[in-house]
This record gives C-alpha cells, sequence and structure tokens, in this order.
C-alpha cells in the first residue's frame, strides 16, 4: 500500500483552471457537484482506502519567527498569492495506477452545465517509512 | 449492551472507588479501562448486575495500577482523593466530577475531553473519533489534564458556569463518528439539572432541548444546510420543544437572569412560531439587549442586527450592522441577506461569494455557495 496526497486548488495559472466559479453555476448544478464530493469521499471508505479529507479556507496569515522574546510576525492574508490550496484529500491504494485512476474520477466532478469541471489535480507520494527488509 | 446505563455507572464508580481511598487519577483509570473490558466482554455475556462488575473490575485495575506505581517509585503522595464523607450520596460524587473535569485551570480542549471521560464515560477512542484527533493525541490531552488537576483540591461549591461552559462546547460540536456529542451534552446537563438546583443550568437544558428539537429539520436529504426561516417546521420535535420551554419557565420565574436562559428565550420564542412570520421579533430584539447588558459580545449583536431587519425593515438592520466590525464571522452572510430582502440582488449574491470564502465549516459554505448562485442565476 501507498498513501497519496491529492491537492485541490483554489487559485491555479489559467491554463490550469478554466471552469467558471462556483457562485455562476445554478443551485442545482452547485448541489450536483456537491453530491459528487460527498459520495466519492463515501466510495473511498467503503473501499478502505481513505485517509483524510479536508477542506481549507482560501485565507490564511504568514507567521515567522522574530527573534528570541518577541512575538512571531505575521503577515497576510496575500490575497494576490498565485496558488492556494482548497483542500485534500488522503488516500491509501495498492499502486500509483490506482491513486492516477481515483484523481481521474475526482477531476470528473460535475460543473457548470453538468459537464466534468476537469479540474488539475496534484498528485503527491508520501515519504513512507524506512522498510525492515531495504538493507 | 446497554451503552448509556453503562455510561451513567461510569462517574458512579469513579465515585465508589474515591470513597474507597482511591485517588481521582488512578480511580478515572481503572474505571476506563474496566469499560473498555466490558465493551469487550458483555456482548457475549451481560452481567446481571452491571454495577457491581464495573466496581469490582475497576477495583482489581486500581489494585493492579496502584500496585505498578509503588513499585515504579514511592511517588508524591497523591493528596487528591475525592471525599470520603460517607454521609454524603454518590449524586454528590458525580456533581464534585463534574466540577473536577470543567475546572477552569484546565483549557477549554481538556475539560471538555475530562468531561466526556470521566463524567460521560466515554471511552478515550470514542472521544478521538468524535473530535477528529488521532487516539494517542487524545489519550495524552486527557493524562496532561488529569496531572494538572492532580493533588488540587476542590473547593465546593465548585464553578458552574465552568461546568455549563464545557457543556455547552460539547453540545456544539454536534456529532461525527459513532458518539451523538449533542445527545451526550444533554444526558450530561440532564444529570446535573437533576443533582444541583440552579436556573442556568435549566436555561442551558432548555437551550439545549429546544435547538435539538430542529436537528432533523436543519438538514436536507443530500446533506444541505437548511436555515431556520426555511425549515419544514413540521418535522420540529414539538415534545422537546415543550420540554425545554417548561424548564424555561420555572427558571424564569425565579427571577435570576443569565445567559443561558436568555438564549433559550430567543430559541422558545423562534420554536413558538407555527410558520416563520409568525416570529415574533420585536419580542426577540427585547431579549437580545437583555443580552448584551448580560454580556456585551459581538456575536450577540450581530445577532441583533438579523432581528432588527426583521422586526423593523432591512434598511434598520443595516444601519445596526454598520456599527459593527466587519471582521465578525457571519458579517457578511448577515449583510447579504439583508441587503437582499432589500432589493439589492447583484450586492446580494457578491456578498453571499465573499461570505463563502470566510465560512468557518464546509456546510455553511455550501449554503452561502448556493445562495450566491441562486441570486446569479436569477436574471
Amino acid at each position: 500500500m501507498a498513501k497519496y496526497l491529492m491537492l485541490k486548488h483554489y487559485t491555479m495559472a489559467p491554463e490550469y483552471m478554466q471552469y467558471t466559479p462556483m457562485d455562476q453555476w445554478t443551485p442545482a448544478e452547485v448541489d450536483a457537484h456537491m453530491k459528487f464530493m460527498n459520495d466519492f469521499v463515501d466510495r473511498l471508505k467503503d473501499a478502505g482506502e481513505c485517509v483524510d479529507s479536508q477542506a481549507l479556507s482560501p485565507e490564511g496569515t504568514f507567521v515567522r519567527f522574530d527573534g528570541e522574546g518577541k512575538p512571531p510576525v505575521t503577515d497576510g492574508p496575500f490575497p494576490e498569492t498565485k496558488d492556494l490550496i482548497a483542500g485534500w484529500m488522503a488516500i491509501d491504494v495498492d499502486s500509483y495506477e490506482r491513486a492516477l485512476e481515483l484523481a481521474g474520477e475526482l477531476s470528473a466532478a460535475p460543473g457548470a452545465g453538468g459537464e466534468p469541471i476537469r479540474e488539475w489535480l496534484e498528485l503527491r507520494p508520501f515519504m513512507g517509512e524506512t522498510s525492515t527488509t531495504t538493507e | 449492551m446497554h451503552d448509556e446505563e453503562l455510561r451513567d455507572l461510569v462517574p458512579i464508580v469513579i465515585g465508589i472507588l474515591g470513597r474507597r481511598g482511591a485517588d481521582f487519577s488512578t480511580a478515572e483509570d481503572a474505571v476506563q479501562d474496566a469499560l473498555i473490558e466490558a465493551f469487550r466482554t458483555w456482548s457475549d455475556d451481560e452481567p446481571r448486575d452491571m454495577k457491581g462488575w464495573l466496581i469490582r473490575v475497576a477495583w482489581h485495575r486500581f489494585l493492579d495500577r496502584r500496585r505498578v506505581e509503588n513499585a515504579r517509585t514511592a511517588r508524591e503522595e497523591h493528596a487528591f482523593a475525592l471525599s470520603t464523607d460517607a454521609a454524603t450520596t454518590s449524586a454528590d460524587d458525580t456533581v464534585d466530577l463534574y466540577f473536577l473535569c470543567a475546572h477552569l485551570d484546565l483549557s477549554p480542549a481538556s475539560a471538555v475531553a475530562l468531561t466526556l471521560r470521566a463524567v460521560g464515560g466515554l471511552t478515550t477512542r470514542q472521544i478521538a473519533e468524535a473530535y477528529l484527533v488521532p487516539d494517542s493525541t487524545m489519550a495524552q490531552r486527557i493524562s496532561r489534564a488529569k496531572r494538572t488537576r492532580a493533588g488540587r483540591r476542590l473547593n465546593r461549591p465548585g464553578n458552574v458556569s465552568a461546568v455549563l461552559t464545557v457543556l455547552y462546547l460539547v453540545f456544539n460540536e454536534g456529532y461525527s463518528g459513532d458518539v451523538d456529542l449533542a445527545a451526550e451534552a444533554i444526558r450530561l446537563t440532564r444529570v446535573l439539572a437533576d443533582s444541583i438546583d440552579h436556573p442556568e443550568v435549566s436555561g442551558l437544558l432548555a437551550l439545549m432541548l429546544i435547538h435539538h428539537a430542529r436537528r432533523e429539520a436543519r438538514f436536507s436529504a443530500d446533506g444541505g444546510l437548511i436555515t431556520l426561516g426555511e425549515q419544514d417546521r413540521s418535522r420540529w420535535d414539538a415534545q422537546l420543544i415543550a420540554e425545554g420551554i417548561g424548564i424555561l419557565q420555572t427558571a424564569l420565574a425565579r427571577d435570576e437572569l443569565g445567559e443561558f436562559q436568555v438564549q433559550a428565550a430567543i430559541a422558545a420564542l423562534h420554536a413558538d412560531a407555527q410558520r416563520v412570520e409568525d416570529t415574533d421579533w420585536p419580542q426577540i430584539v427585547e431579549w437580545y439587549d437583555e443580552l448584551l447588558k448580560l454580556h456585551d459580545s459581538p456575536i450577540a449583536s450581530l445577532n441583533r442586527a438579523v432581528a432588527i431587519g426583521e422586526a423593523e425593515g432591512p434598511a434598520a438592520g443595516l444601519a445596526e450592522l454598520r456599527r459593527l466590525d466587519d471582521s465578525l464571522p457571519r458579517y457578511f452572510a448577515v449583510e447579504a441577506h439583508l441587503r437582499e430582502r432589500a432589493g439589492e440582488a447583484d450586492v446580494a449574491a457578491k456578498l453571499y461569494a465573499k461570505a463563502a470564502g470566510k465560512a468557518s465549516n464546509l456546510a455553511e459554505r455550501d449554503h452561502l455557495v448556493r445562495q450566491a448562485a441562486r441570486l446569479n442565476s436569477e436574471h
């Protein structure tokens, strides 16, 4: 088994994100999309492949250390940031091929006009544990 | 298996071990061990005397744990033994446990976890699942909380408002996993209300019952949020509402007003309206005025602006809103609603989309996106 992160993005370069924003869909299209997402997670759970599924708020804060005894410096939110993470699903699957297959299905979530949104998802393998049989 | 009966027994057995001289921390661990043992073995063979079984197994586990600890070192004396006064009843022991677990020394998250385990009789795993954290994280949170409390004596009477805050937090968490935290909070508040006579305990219980009565109507079949105004009121649980209102009226008659009674009164006014247009908004505004007198909270001010918008029209609501800080949670959702009612659909659609970007949970975000989509597709 291998774990993968499927990252969803709020904003990406335009060539990766061409679909109409959700508030411009009809309410029925919004409902269909929500239902697809919920059903997708349910199917992952049923298949024993779901590790985690989380959504993030678009606005965050940048924070860094600013020296001993001083409070950390904060900045942001940066609305101009090009790439924001909207959320993720972590899956535990038998193979890379299976991970690709699932990411493909998720990217086919229905959008405006019921058409698949064809959103680009970023598939990232987790770093695994050192296997005891490596030596 | 009788889960609830078993869970009712947990604080009682912790109290009994305390009377036999056990310190709280070890007694609580021992009863947790016994509880897990009960879950493991009772499905095949449930004992006739559940309480006797639990006391016996917990006492053995306590002695085991004590032996291990004594062998390790002669650790500091666990000064924190529960009352050994044989004249008090087990109900008093249970109330002591509420105060102990919700003590102000503890962070809210720790107080919640400890209360659910020691008073609620839930296992660490169930609590971890309900709060979506790993078991080991929750186990650590609970043992740290117990270390914080070790060695401190309880000053009775304890701090009732700290206990109520914890129960309210549990109630608001709703439910995920196999534990219904809202129902659990109600169960624990009922036990407390039976044990101590305090109008705010009644106020909180009434508030929970009235909110709980509307739960079935709050979500559509596919899980979408349905706001109060849109709910099918025939799906509200009239019996729970009646019980809540009865408890509230008795509490209000004592004339010792508190925040929970006021919030329950507002919930009761909503529950009283057969149709949304029957809602007595002017009276709701008055109760918000009372609430703000008791505690000047920006959230209450925001809700008051909503009520004024309904009682006196959207322009009055918007005027109230402008006096508040727009970084408040749900500020833009409220503004969107008022603008829509004022006939400004375009502005409202943009505000709904903006509010969706600031929503703190998915159900609310999805609802706000849907509102924006509805307005945008109407023209």
